[in-house]
Protein backbone atom coordinates (compact mmCIF):
# COMPACT_ATOMS: atom_id res chain seq x y z
CA UNK A 1 0.00 0.00 0.00
CA UNK A 2 1.37 3.41 -0.92
CA UNK A 3 1.77 6.31 1.51
CA UNK A 4 -1.06 8.02 -0.33
CA UNK A 5 -3.49 5.15 0.47
CA UNK A 6 -2.24 5.07 4.04
CA UNK A 7 -3.04 8.76 4.46
CA UNK A 8 -6.41 8.20 2.82
CA UNK A 9 -7.35 5.54 5.40
CA UNK A 10 -6.14 7.72 8.27
CA UNK A 11 -8.42 10.47 7.02
CA UNK A 12 -11.28 7.93 6.99
CA UNK A 13 -10.50 6.99 10.59
CA UNK A 14 -10.83 10.63 11.68
CA UNK A 15 -14.29 10.70 10.02
CA UNK A 16 -15.30 7.46 11.78
CA UNK A 17 -14.36 8.87 15.18
CA UNK A 18 -16.26 12.11 14.50
CA UNK A 19 -19.35 10.12 13.46
CA UNK A 20 -19.00 8.01 16.62
CA UNK A 21 -19.04 11.20 18.72
CA UNK A 22 -22.10 12.47 16.87
CA UNK A 23 -23.93 9.15 17.38
CA UNK A 24 -23.18 9.17 21.11
CA UNK A 25 -24.44 12.75 21.47
CA UNK A 26 -27.59 11.95 19.46
CA UNK A 27 -28.27 8.90 21.66
CA UNK A 28 -28.19 11.07 24.80
CA UNK A 29 -30.33 13.63 22.95
CA UNK A 30 -32.97 10.98 22.10
CA UNK A 31 -33.28 10.00 25.76
CA UNK A 32 -33.41 13.67 26.86
CA UNK A 33 -36.07 14.45 24.21
CA UNK A 34 -38.29 11.66 25.57
CA UNK A 35 -38.61 13.66 28.84
CA UNK A 36 -39.84 16.79 27.06
CA UNK A 37 -43.41 17.80 27.75
CA UNK A 38 -44.73 17.49 24.21
CA UNK A 39 -47.71 15.80 22.59
CA UNK A 40 -47.57 12.15 21.56
CA UNK A 41 -47.37 13.01 17.86
CA UNK A 42 -44.53 15.47 18.46
CA UNK A 43 -42.65 12.90 20.58
CA UNK A 44 -42.95 10.26 17.83
CA UNK A 45 -41.81 12.73 15.18
CA UNK A 46 -38.85 13.91 17.27
CA UNK A 47 -37.67 10.38 18.20
CA UNK A 48 -37.94 9.11 14.62
CA UNK A 49 -36.22 12.22 13.24
CA UNK A 50 -33.21 11.71 15.54
CA UNK A 51 -33.15 7.97 14.75
CA UNK A 52 -33.20 8.76 11.01
CA UNK A 53 -30.24 11.15 11.38
CA UNK A 54 -28.32 8.47 13.33
CA UNK A 55 -29.19 5.78 10.79
CA UNK A 56 -28.09 8.06 7.93
CA UNK A 57 -24.73 8.64 9.64
CA UNK A 58 -24.18 4.88 10.06
CA UNK A 59 -25.30 4.05 6.50
CA UNK A 60 -23.50 7.00 4.90
CA UNK A 61 -20.14 6.88 6.66
CA UNK A 62 -19.69 3.46 8.32
CA UNK A 63 -21.30 1.58 5.41
CA UNK A 64 -19.71 3.97 2.88
CA UNK A 65 -23.00 4.61 1.07
CA UNK A 66 -22.06 8.19 0.20
CA UNK A 67 -19.23 6.93 -2.01
CA UNK A 68 -20.78 3.57 -3.01
CA UNK A 69 -21.43 2.37 -6.57
CA UNK A 70 -24.73 3.14 -8.36
CA UNK A 71 -25.73 -0.55 -8.48
CA UNK A 72 -26.07 -0.63 -4.69
CA UNK A 73 -27.88 2.70 -4.57
CA UNK A 74 -30.46 1.39 -7.10
CA UNK A 75 -31.01 -1.78 -5.07
CA UNK A 76 -31.53 0.27 -1.91
CA UNK A 77 -33.88 2.77 -3.59
CA UNK A 78 -36.05 -0.13 -4.73
CA UNK A 79 -35.93 -1.64 -1.23
CA UNK A 80 -36.91 1.70 0.29
CA UNK A 81 -40.01 1.91 -1.94
CA UNK A 82 -41.16 -1.53 -0.78
CA UNK A 83 -40.30 -0.64 2.81
CA UNK A 84 -42.55 2.43 2.58
CA UNK A 85 -45.38 0.30 1.15
CA UNK A 86 -44.90 -2.03 4.10
CA UNK A 87 -45.10 0.84 6.59
CA UNK A 88 -48.23 2.29 5.01
CA UNK A 89 -50.19 -0.98 5.01
CA UNK A 90 -51.42 -0.38 8.61
CA UNK A 91 -52.99 2.89 7.42
CA UNK A 92 -55.46 0.84 5.39
CA UNK A 93 -57.13 0.04 8.72
CA UNK A 94 -58.06 3.74 9.03
CA UNK A 95 -59.92 3.53 5.70
CA UNK A 96 -61.45 0.31 6.99
CA UNK A 97 -62.82 2.02 10.08
CA UNK A 98 -64.11 5.08 8.26
CA UNK A 99 -67.74 4.86 7.25
CA UNK A 100 -67.86 5.60 3.56
CA UNK B 1 -13.50 -24.52 -7.04
CA UNK B 2 -12.56 -20.84 -7.02
CA UNK B 3 -15.42 -18.40 -6.48
CA UNK B 4 -14.99 -15.65 -9.09
CA UNK B 5 -14.83 -11.89 -8.45
CA UNK B 6 -14.14 -12.04 -4.71
CA UNK B 7 -11.50 -9.31 -4.98
CA UNK B 8 -11.62 -7.81 -8.44
CA UNK B 9 -14.73 -5.98 -9.64
CA UNK B 10 -17.16 -7.70 -11.96
CA UNK B 11 -17.44 -5.49 -15.10
CA UNK B 12 -21.28 -5.77 -15.31
CA UNK B 13 -21.90 -4.51 -11.77
CA UNK B 14 -18.75 -2.54 -11.00
CA UNK B 15 -18.57 -4.43 -7.69
CA UNK B 16 -17.01 -7.59 -6.36
CA UNK B 17 -19.53 -10.38 -5.84
CA UNK B 18 -19.30 -10.40 -2.05
CA UNK B 19 -20.16 -6.70 -1.83
CA UNK B 20 -23.15 -7.10 -4.15
CA UNK B 21 -24.21 -10.27 -2.30
CA UNK B 22 -24.20 -8.70 1.17
CA UNK B 23 -26.19 -5.66 -0.02
CA UNK B 24 -28.87 -7.84 -1.63
CA UNK B 25 -29.00 -9.84 1.60
CA UNK B 26 -29.27 -6.63 3.65
CA UNK B 27 -32.09 -5.45 1.36
CA UNK B 28 -33.97 -8.65 2.26
CA UNK B 29 -33.22 -7.95 5.93
CA UNK B 30 -34.73 -4.46 5.59
CA UNK B 31 -37.94 -6.13 4.44
CA UNK B 32 -37.82 -8.71 7.26
CA UNK B 33 -37.56 -6.04 9.95
CA UNK B 34 -39.80 -3.71 7.90
CA UNK B 35 -42.60 -6.28 8.10
CA UNK B 36 -42.23 -6.47 11.86
CA UNK B 37 -42.08 -2.68 12.27
CA UNK B 38 -45.25 -2.56 10.18
CA UNK B 39 -46.81 -5.09 12.57
CA UNK B 40 -45.77 -2.84 15.47
CA UNK B 41 -47.52 0.17 13.90
CA UNK B 42 -50.58 -1.97 13.19
CA UNK B 43 -50.77 -3.26 16.78
CA UNK B 44 -50.14 0.19 18.26
CA UNK B 45 -52.91 1.76 16.16
CA UNK B 46 -55.35 -0.95 17.23
CA UNK B 47 -54.41 -0.86 20.94
CA UNK B 48 -56.42 1.17 23.49
CA UNK B 49 -54.96 4.66 24.06
CA UNK B 50 -51.98 4.61 26.42
CA UNK B 51 -51.65 0.80 26.39
CA UNK B 52 -48.29 0.75 24.55
CA UNK B 53 -46.89 3.64 26.62
CA UNK B 54 -47.95 1.83 29.83
CA UNK B 55 -46.18 -1.43 28.96
CA UNK B 56 -43.23 0.44 27.42
CA UNK B 57 -42.69 2.24 30.74
CA UNK B 58 -41.93 -1.17 32.31
CA UNK B 59 -38.74 -1.44 30.21
CA UNK B 60 -35.39 -0.19 31.49
CA UNK B 61 -34.31 2.94 29.58
CA UNK B 62 -30.85 3.13 31.29
CA UNK B 63 -30.03 -0.47 30.28
CA UNK B 64 -31.15 0.16 26.69
CA UNK B 65 -29.21 3.46 26.54
CA UNK B 66 -26.02 1.69 27.65
CA UNK B 67 -26.72 -1.04 25.08
CA UNK B 68 -27.14 1.59 22.36
CA UNK B 69 -23.76 3.10 23.23
CA UNK B 70 -22.19 -0.40 23.37
CA UNK B 71 -23.52 -1.24 19.91
CA UNK B 72 -22.41 2.11 18.42
CA UNK B 73 -18.94 1.49 19.90
CA UNK B 74 -18.86 -1.97 18.30
CA UNK B 75 -19.70 -0.38 14.94
CA UNK B 76 -16.63 1.82 15.30
CA UNK B 77 -14.36 -1.04 16.41
CA UNK B 78 -15.46 -3.28 13.53
CA UNK B 79 -14.72 -0.56 10.97
CA UNK B 80 -11.38 0.10 12.70
CA UNK B 81 -10.55 -3.61 12.34
CA UNK B 82 -11.14 -3.29 8.57
CA UNK B 83 -9.13 -0.03 8.40
CA UNK B 84 -6.28 -1.78 10.27
CA UNK B 85 -6.19 -4.50 7.60
CA UNK B 86 -6.15 -1.81 4.92
CA UNK B 87 -3.06 -0.43 6.65
CA UNK B 88 -1.56 -3.97 6.82
CA UNK B 89 -1.59 -3.98 10.64
CA UNK B 90 -2.79 -7.46 11.54
CA UNK B 91 -2.19 -7.11 15.30
CA UNK B 92 -4.43 -4.04 15.44
CA UNK B 93 -7.06 -5.92 13.44
CA UNK B 94 -7.04 -8.68 16.07
CA UNK B 95 -7.40 -6.12 18.85
CA UNK B 96 -10.30 -4.22 17.24
CA UNK B 97 -12.13 -7.39 16.20
CA UNK B 98 -11.67 -8.71 19.75
CA UNK B 99 -13.18 -5.47 21.10
CA UNK B 100 -16.11 -5.82 18.68
CA UNK B 101 -16.79 -9.32 19.98
CA UNK B 102 -16.52 -8.06 23.56
CA UNK B 103 -19.07 -5.30 22.84
CA UNK B 104 -21.42 -7.86 21.27
CA UNK B 105 -21.07 -10.04 24.37
CA UNK B 106 -21.74 -7.09 26.71
CA UNK B 107 -24.87 -6.27 24.67
CA UNK B 108 -26.15 -9.83 25.05
CA UNK B 109 -25.38 -9.96 28.79
CA UNK B 110 -27.33 -6.70 29.36
CA UNK B 111 -30.17 -8.08 27.22
CA UNK B 112 -30.12 -11.28 29.30
CA UNK B 113 -30.54 -9.26 32.51
CA UNK B 114 -33.35 -7.25 30.88
CA UNK B 115 -35.21 -10.39 29.82
CA UNK B 116 -34.78 -12.23 33.14
CA UNK B 117 -35.82 -9.06 35.00
CA UNK B 118 -39.10 -9.11 33.08
CA UNK B 119 -39.62 -12.84 33.70
CA UNK B 120 -39.03 -12.34 37.45
CA UNK B 121 -41.87 -9.81 37.46
CA UNK B 122 -44.12 -12.26 35.64
CA UNK B 123 -43.92 -10.38 32.34
CA UNK B 124 -43.84 -12.66 29.30
CA UNK B 125 -44.57 -12.27 25.56
CA UNK B 126 -48.12 -13.41 26.32
CA UNK B 127 -48.63 -10.57 28.85
CA UNK B 128 -49.70 -7.98 26.25
CA UNK B 129 -49.49 -7.20 22.54
CA UNK B 130 -46.72 -4.70 23.34
CA UNK B 131 -44.67 -7.36 25.12
CA UNK B 132 -45.33 -9.82 22.27
CA UNK B 133 -43.91 -7.44 19.65
CA UNK B 134 -41.15 -6.30 22.06
CA UNK B 135 -39.87 -9.85 22.58
CA UNK B 136 -40.26 -10.67 18.86
CA UNK B 137 -38.33 -7.62 17.65
CA UNK B 138 -35.58 -7.68 20.30
CA UNK B 139 -35.37 -11.49 20.12
CA UNK B 140 -34.87 -11.46 16.36
CA UNK B 141 -32.35 -8.64 16.74
CA UNK B 142 -30.56 -10.68 19.44
CA UNK B 143 -30.36 -13.65 17.06
CA UNK B 144 -28.70 -11.33 14.53
CA UNK B 145 -26.15 -10.34 17.18
CA UNK B 146 -25.39 -14.01 17.83
CA UNK B 147 -25.10 -14.71 14.08
CA UNK B 148 -22.67 -11.80 13.68
CA UNK B 149 -20.63 -13.01 16.66
CA UNK B 150 -20.28 -16.49 15.13
CA UNK B 151 -18.99 -15.11 11.80
CA UNK B 152 -16.71 -12.45 13.34
CA UNK B 153 -15.52 -14.91 16.00
CA UNK B 154 -14.46 -17.28 13.22
CA UNK B 155 -12.53 -14.50 11.46
CA UNK B 156 -10.89 -13.59 14.77
CA UNK B 157 -9.66 -17.13 15.51
CA UNK B 158 -6.50 -18.51 13.83
CA UNK B 159 -8.55 -21.03 11.81
CA UNK B 160 -10.55 -18.22 10.21
CA UNK B 161 -7.85 -15.58 9.79
CA UNK B 162 -5.08 -17.72 8.27
CA UNK B 163 -6.31 -16.48 4.88
CA UNK B 164 -4.71 -13.12 5.75
CA UNK B 165 -1.26 -14.66 5.20
CA UNK B 166 -2.12 -16.14 1.80
CA UNK B 167 -4.79 -13.84 0.32
CA UNK B 168 -4.80 -10.56 2.28
CA UNK B 169 -7.07 -8.66 -0.12
CA UNK B 170 -9.68 -11.43 -0.09
CA UNK B 171 -9.57 -11.57 3.70
CA UNK B 172 -9.91 -7.76 3.98
CA UNK B 173 -13.02 -7.95 1.78
CA UNK B 174 -14.49 -10.63 4.06
CA UNK B 175 -14.04 -8.32 7.06
CA UNK B 176 -15.61 -5.43 5.14
CA UNK B 177 -18.66 -7.56 4.28
CA UNK B 178 -18.98 -8.86 7.85
CA UNK B 179 -18.71 -5.23 9.00
CA UNK B 180 -21.51 -4.14 6.65
CA UNK B 181 -23.77 -6.76 8.23
CA UNK B 182 -22.75 -5.59 11.71
CA UNK B 183 -23.53 -1.95 10.91
CA UNK B 184 -26.97 -3.05 9.73
CA UNK B 185 -27.58 -4.79 13.08
CA UNK B 186 -26.59 -1.51 14.77
CA UNK B 187 -28.89 0.40 12.42
CA UNK B 188 -31.91 -1.76 13.34
CA UNK B 189 -31.22 -1.14 17.04
CA UNK B 190 -31.07 2.63 16.41
CA UNK B 191 -34.79 2.40 15.47
CA UNK B 192 -35.78 -0.29 17.99
CA UNK B 193 -34.47 1.77 20.92
CA UNK B 194 -36.78 4.82 20.62
CA UNK B 195 -39.73 2.87 19.21
CA UNK B 196 -39.84 0.32 22.04
CA UNK B 197 -38.30 2.11 25.01
CA UNK B 198 -39.04 5.81 24.62
CA UNK B 199 -42.41 6.21 22.86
Amino acid sequence: MSDHDHGHIEEHIRVYLTVFGALAVLTVLTVAASYLDVSNTEAIFLALAIATVKASLVAGYFMHLITEKQTIIYILCLTFVFFLVCMFIPLITIIDNTAL
Amino acid sequence: MQVPYTVEERPETGLNNSKLGIWVFLASEVMLFGGLFSAYVFLRMAAPAGEFAYWGSKLSVPMATVNTLVLISSSVTVIMSWASLKMKDFEKYKMYMGLTLLCALIFLVIKYFEYTGKFHHGIYPSSSTFMAIYFTLTGLHGLHIIGGMIVMGYFWLPAGNKMWHTEPDHFTNRIEVAGLYWHFVDLVWIFLFPVLYLL
